[in-house]
């Protein structure tokens, strides 16, 4: 075994493989409080849940079915949801995601961009009920429609960047 | 085309039993994550101590970047400004003649105020800020309006303490960590203040709605006397808020109260003053002569 470097057209390190697709979707969480962004209204979209939803559609056996418990909890550290909102919904959606990958065989561009939109949608109209219990039902579906239309309109987008950073992920040295 | 997912364990006892368990985890975890969250919203103090640990991690980011770029300030004003300009001109001429004609009518009164003060002798409240800060960034992915404000202990900020821009309130201080706190904005859902109307004292609640306009509703339901242009201020009552800092105006009329547009606009705002709470304490520390007559002006009209 050569120990002074890598080899031409070994894989990459395990190191890689198992830690870029968590990065990215911390990263992504944690990226809105890095902006210098004042918001009114729900204006992003929920950045790491698109890219932990992105990754599950991609590889759905990658990362074992409990992976929303951790990542689920550093995002809501960063959202402003109560803490243990998205521990919750993100495990019940990649449940939902291995479901659907059993249920259909194979999937393809419009079922994954279906269950990505469909998965944010439900989540998060759910963790604005959460948030704001004693509020008019409504009214704070109302405030969190146009960020789920913005965001099922940017899965596709989504898809595309977890392809690039799966590639980069997956590159041979 | 996704590929097919093995989720056949096959015969192996030892691969069927982790995948059995790893849904027992997930399932578990996950009730047991919305019970936190359920918790955490009966009891939001509890859980504040980690979310502004991680805000310590975010916000050396948050000030770089602020620093770099500036603020980018309502993305979202902007474009609900183009969709509606006509409308929104039109609007905003009415209001500009609207307060030109209150603005004579105000400083008429500033006057006689002043006279009035001067016989009574009354000082004016000190109501020095704690601390000057100013907004690094603002949780954007989710309902709940919380901004990031730069100072935190090292200054003395503590929960509970208002803040405000030089427009009008901001919001107020929900958790505070060494080096930057958390303020729950004047637009958030479950943010009330209690306010009165600045012409002629009339009691109001201020609801956020979360998308950055207000709820006014009046405390007494029989009728409805709001009209666009009308300055709503803090009212001091339930004694967080110092009396008399500008809120919002009244942008139009609802069926149970008025639409109102906080008068400070958290994105475009500079500095912020973080301010004592009007508590008893305080009240009795600001040199004036009894609470009763520090609180006179925001009860009468």
């Amino acid at each position: 075994m050569n120990q002074k470097g890598p080899r031409l057209g070994e894989p990459p390190s395990l190191w890689r493989i198992r830690l870029v697709p968590v990065a990215s979707v911390m990263i992504a969480s944690a990226l809105p409080l890095m902006l210098p962004l004042i918001a009114n209204s729900p204006v992003l979209p929920p950045l790491g849940l698109l890219f932990f939803l992105c990754w599950q559609l991609l590889r759905t056996e990658m990362w074992p079915v409990w992976v929303g418990l951790p990542l689920g909890l550093w995002d809501d550290l960063f959202s402003g949801a109560p803490i243990g909102t998205a521990v919750g919904l993100w495990t019940l959606a990649s449940i939902a995601i291995h479901y659907a990958s059993q249920r259909i065989y194979w999937r393809g561009f419009y079922h994954d961009w279906a269950i990505a939109a469909l998965l944010v949608a439900a989540v998060q109209a759910l963790a604005a009920l959460i948030t704001h219990p004693h509020a008019d039902t409504g009214r704070v579906l109302g405030l969190v429609v146009p960020q789920i239309i913005l965001s099922a309109l940017l899965v596709p987008l989504f898809l595309r960047l977890t392809g690039q950073i799966d590639n980069f992920r997956l590159r041979r040295r | 085309m996704a590929r097919p997912a093995h989720r056949r364990p096959g015969q192996s006892r030892k691969a069927q039993y982790s995948l059995f368990a790893a849904y027992v985890v997930a399932v578990t975890g996950a009730v047991a994550g919305l019970l936190l969250a359920i918790l955490s919203v009966a009891d939001p103090v509890g859980f504040a101590q980690l979310r502004v640990a991680s805000h310590e991690i975010t916000a050396p980011i948050a000030r770089v970047t602020r620093s770099v770029t500036g603020s980018i300030s309502g993305i979202d004003d902007a474009v609900s400004a183009y969709v509606s300009a006509g409308s929104q001109n039109r609007r905003l001429r009415k209001e500009l003649a609207e307060t030109r004609r209150q603005l004579v009518a105000t400083s008429a009164m500033q006057e006689e105020n002043r006279q009035l003060k001067a016989l009574l002798q009354l000082q004016q409240t000190n109501r020095d800020a704690i601390a000057n800060g100013y907004l690094l960034t603002s949780t954007s992915t989710s309902s709940k309006r919380l901004a990031l404000l730069s100072i935190g202990r090292n200054l003395g900020i503590a929960p509970g303490q208002p803040v405000r821009g030089a427009d009008g309130l901001i919001g107020r201080v929900l958790s505070a960590g060494p080096s930057v706190s958390q303020v729950l904005l004047l637009a958030d859902v479950d943010n009330v203040v209690p306010v009165r109307r600045a012409r002629d004292g009339l009691p109001a609640l201020s609801t956020g709605k979360g998308n950055g306009d207000l709820d006014i509703r009046t405390l007494n339901i029989a009728n409805n006397p709001f009209k666009p242009g009308d300055i709503l201020v803090t009212s001091g009552t339930g004694g967080l808020y110092p009396p008399n800092i500008p809120v919002a105006i009244v942008v139009r009329r609802q069926d149970d109260g008025a639409l109102a547009r906080p008068l400070a606009d958290p994105g475009k705002v500079d500095a912020v003053s973080v301010l004592r709470p009007y508590t008893p304490d305080n009240i009795e520390a600001a040199p004036t002569p009894a609470p009763p007559a520090a609180s006179a002006p925001a009860g009468t009209p």
